[in-house]
């Protein structure tokens, strides 16, 4: 492989990780810190995604819009359209059974993306959108895609010390009590119906920016690339392999994750024409066996979660009590 | 109209038998293991290859060909309980069902890297359909109804005539009681997976010969399935027969004023509606 094809690579590699890296980011909020089992993160992500593109991309009578602004009015319009949507969901879901919300988010995901596909006025169907401008491409010719992931990896960046520094603050304090004892909560006279949907709502809103920065990037959309495998799955696996509960490493897994995901494209790329087809269904099968070798032998991930250390309880700080990584179900709340 | 809605009603009883079949799985795993199973609705789609096996490779009649995907679907479940879901007994209910949804995944590419992605038939060609008073239903629609009946009823007799049927029963109603009563609970968590692998068997290739197979065919029908369980009452079986013919039924019924690409759209609103209402659902399930 020559120089210019390995600098693409890289870049090509980067930028996909660091957005996988925010949804990744989205739902340890929603899962780590709250419990919550977001199963429809392809469909907050498919949002952020299409509200960029009408918004950013040129007039075309084949869609809503597009309406030619600029990317920050995408990230806004992203983040307004998936908050609005995402308290809708918590508010009707979020006081119900965990089971009961992994439902409802496998469910609104398939909405949006039957919406996507049939609503052709505004989506233009299966056919998509394309020619959505990629910021920062006309600042140096030739650069446009490195330029590109340094503003991925400023996003990312800028979520991920959000996120840290929230995380000593008192509202994830409750968020984390709510995961391991909802009772406890309701008890101490927390509103835990308005935390769960705040929490639900901050990480959906995270979401949505992945897909703002997803549709930039490839400068199109279409309804496929919002498949429960790719906007769902692989992500609660680069989450749970990382560390449930812990940012850095939902980043970690992120990268080891994608870097499987990536380089067994490879290697099924070499494999026989005939069996073309069969070579991403290997790797599904192969992600989901990592899925399940990690629940089975090591449920706190790569880098399991660390709470914060009390101020007053020196050095080592205290002592941590089993705080199992697996999120209180919370049976007895109904 | 009223004919095209009296037509679509039966076609809504064919597609809410086969939704009912998965949902009552989808009820027994929950109120006997004590976790949603996210991966049901693939376990159909190995269920109908299976089926496809035993139609088109070793030409066996279709009743014959669904005993034969029973038995596989079966050890099948069985298979992935002991490899899997075994280890993880003592998990909480969500990284149950987040295992399960690994387990999803790797059934149906696994379906797809022995199958392959394109649409299959068991029966290519054309069938004529029965007809009377101005009605139509094709012949694998009938086989399909009263097979889901005949099933039903010998669920019914297995649960209340039989001794591991009583334990099933007892250990949903009470897991700790029914260990220190004596109840062999590993056993009887191999026969929850028995006759949940059948009637999952039954579900995909039922929905095979009425439809066609694609290795999403099951995940697609997962909602619907999850939808008939909650309005039913997860956990109550009769609960799942009434919820899966509404679902079914008001899913085909909405064509006539909907878009039929927002079918699926149809049985998740019921079940929002469901949740908000009366989220312990219809008959009153395990809460």
């Amino acid at each position: 492989m020559h120089l210019p094809g390995l600098v693409n690579y890289f870049i090509f590699f980067f930028s996909f990780a660091g957005i996988y890296a925010i949804l990744a980011l989205g739902l340890n909020v929603q899962w780590g810190y709250t419990g919550e089992t977001n199963i429809g993160i392809a469909g907050f992500f498919a949002i952020g995604a299409y509200t960029t593109a009408i918004l950013t991309s040129p007039p075309d009578p084949g869609h809503l819009g597009g309406f030619n602004l600029p990317f920050v009015v995408a990230v806004v319009g992203a983040i307004v359209v998936c908050g609005v949507l995402a308290l809708l969901i918590g508010l009707i879901t979020l006081n119900l059974r965990g089971d009961y919300l992994a439902i409802a988010t496998i469910g609104i995901a398939q909405i949006i993306v039957l919406f996507i596909t049939n609503e052709d006025k505004v989506t233009d169907g299966v056919r998509g959108i394309p020619g959505i401008p990629r910021p920062l491409s006309n600042v140096s010719p030739g650069a446009g895609g490195l330029l590109f992931l340094v503003l991925v990896v400023v996003f990312v960046g800028i979520v991920l010390i959000a996120l840290n520094r929230l995380y000593r603050s008192p509202w994830v304090r409750i968020l984390r009590a709510i995961r391991a004892n909802e009772d406890a909560v309701l008890a101490a006279g927390k509103n835990v119906l308005r935390y769960r949907i705040e929490s639900f709502v901050v990480g959906s809103i995270i979401m949505s920016i992945g897909g703002v920065l997803y549709a930039a990037f490839t400068r199109f959309v279409s309804p496929e690339a919002f498949d429960p495998i790719y906007g769902t799955f692989l992500v609660w696996v680069m989450l749970i392999a990382g560390g449930s509960g812990n940012n850095v490493g939902a980043i970690v897994g992120t990268l080891i994750i994608w870097g499987v995901w990536s380089g067994t494209d490879y290697l099924t790329s070499l494999m026989p024409a005939a069996w073309g087809t069969r070579g991403s269904a290997i790797r599904v099968f192969l992600i989901g066996l990592i899925l399940e070798l990690i629940l089975i032998l090591r449920p706190q991930g790569i880098i399991e979660e660390r709470p914060p250390r009390l101020v007053d309880a020196g050095p080592r700080g205290e002592e941590r009590s089993a705080h199992a990584p697996t999120p209180s179900e919370g049976t007895g709340g109904g | 109209m009223l004919l095209n809605v009296v037509q679509l009603t039966l076609y809504g009883i064919v597609l809410g038998s086969i939704i009912a079949l998965g949902a009552i799985g989808v009820s027994m795993v929950y109120a006997i293991l004590g976790f949603s199973h996210f991966a049901h609705g693939d376990m159909m789609t190995v269920a109908a290859y299976f089926g496809f096996v035993g139609v088109v490779t070793l030409h066996l009649p279709l009743p014959l060909a669904l005993i034969f995907s029973m038995i596989l679907t079966a050890c099948l479940a069985v298979g992935i309980d002991r490899v899997i879901y075994s280890r993880l007994r003592n998990a909480t209910p969500i990284i149950m069902l987040i295992s399960t949804i690994g387990v999803s995944f790797m059934l149906q590419s696994l379906t797809q890297i022995v199958w392959g992605p394109s649409n299959e038939v068991y029966q290519s060609g054309i069938v004529l359909p029965y007809k009377f008073l101005g009605l139509r239903l094709q012949p694998v629609e009938v086989t399909i109804i009263l097979g889901s009946v005949l099933l039903v009823v010998l669920l019914h007799f297995f649960l209340h005539g039989t001794k591991i049927g009583k334990a099933m029963r007892a250990m949903s109603d009470n897991r700790s009681l029914s260990q220190i009563t004596g109840i062999n609970t590993e056993l009887v968590i191999i026969w929850t997976w028995v006759i949940t692998g059948v009637l999952a068997a039954a579900a995909g290739v039922f929905l095979g010969a009425d439809t066609q197979l694609n290795p999403r065919m099951g995940f697609n029908l997962l909602l619907a399935i999850f939808a008939a369980a909650i309005l039913g009452g997860i956990g109550n079986l009769y609960g799942s027969i009434l919820g899966g013919l509404v679902i079914g039924i008001v899913e085909e019924v909405s064509t006539i004023f909907i878009d039929p690409g927002y079918k699926p759209a149809v049985g998740f609103v019921i079940m929002v509606i469901m949740l908000i209402v009366r989220p312990y659902g219809i008959l009153g399930g395990k809460r």
